[in-house]
């Protein structure tokens, strides 16, 4: 059987999901997109400024891919369900990563908030994406207030700090029924196979692209990074043991 | 007139439609919403639309983000 994710009625192939901020070229987001072969890709929108010559990011991102508008910006509910209108009127679609965040030293987001903002969007038909503090209890609220998925953080937005909130994202994989994607401050092909490996359904990565050397390259390893933790979890990673357990023969030694 | 583009406050000589003004900032209008005093004007209705004295107009495209 395929290995699909569906989220929002959609059937998604790549586990790998990928954001399009601080490239300084944009043009090298299609590159990016392509070597990551990624079909769920995020961006923001922001007030047009006539003066500058930034050219529409749109134009970078391949007709195959799902656009996921995020409401970075929002400080509360109520900012978060303005932004999710305008990007839907703006005609790029109905998904949505709800980013409340009201902490800007961390950028840590604002689950009360954000639940609220769930409530309003996915009675509105939105598919609706939180980015959230990795919590067992707020998870299953914003299930029930509709979410498609649930996206907890590895650690700080754009920090390259890796997977530090495993234990909790563990037991949400366990006891969620939505997908659970990591989403920020993964800095390595490693640590992205790390989330995947325990059953996450996917992960989301931006600074650890934009910020490479050779993010095309790099969108290349995480790619395959995703893939092969996603395979060991299929495959049933072997539980761990204390002592040593010979992998060839204790019999039939020649001595 | 004097309207708040965008949180900047502008003074327009001529009366203008909200398509009139996207030309005038040259946009090309692609993947554009216009907010107008909070509420997404349509685009259909964009031509129809007069700016008027005291709106508070909100431009707003999509950009790179994570």
């Amino acid at each position: 059987m395929e290995d699909v994710l569906k989220i929002g009625g959609k059937e998604i192939k790549s586990r790998f999901f990928v954001g399009t901020g601080k490239f300084p070229d944009k043009a090298v987001v299609r590159d990016v997109l392509e070597a990551s072969a990624a079909e769920v890709v995020t961006v923001a929108v922001r007030r047009v400024d006539p003066d500058s010559s930034d050219e529409n990011i749109l134009d970078h991102i391949p007709e195959r891919c799902v656009l996921m508008t995020n409401t970075s910006g929002a400080r509360d509910a109520a900012e978060a369900v303005r932004i999710a209108r305008l990007a839907k009127a703006a005609g790029c679609g109905d998904w949505i990563k709800i980013e409340v965040i009201n902490d800007n030293k961390y950028l840590l987001p604002d689950n009360k908030e954000t639940i609220k903002a769930i409530e309003i969007l996915a009675e509105e038909g939105f598919t609706v994406l939180p980015y959230m503090n990795p919590d067992l209890v707020d998870a299953r609220r914003m299930v029930d207030a509709g979410a498609a998925a649930v996206m907890p953080l590895g650690s700080p937005i754009g920090s390259n700090r890796g997977f530090r909130t495993e234990e909790i994202v563990r037991i949400m994989v366990d006891e969620i029924k939505v997908p659970v994607i990591v989403d920020a401050g993964i800095g390595a092909p490693s640590e992205a196979a790390r989330c995947m490996e325990i059953g996450a359904d996917a992960v989301l990565v931006n600074t650890a692209l934009s910020a490479a050397a050779d993010p095309v390259k790099m969108a290349e390893a995480f790619s395959k990074a995703v893939e092969a933790g996603r395979s060991a979890y299929l495959a049933g990673i072997p539980e761990r043991i204390e002592e040593a357990s010979a992998s060839s023969p204790l019999t039939g030694f020649l001595r | 007139m004097t309207l708040k583009i965008n949180g900047k406050e502008e003074i327009l000589e001529k009366e203008m439609t909200l398509t009139g003004l996207i030309k005038d900032k040259g946009l090309n209008g692609r993947n554009i919403v216009i907010e107008c005093n909070l509420e997404i004007v349509p685009r259909q209705t964009w031509g129809k639309v007069d700016v008027k004295d005291g709106d508070s107009i909100e431009i707003i495209s999509f950009t790179g983000g994570g």
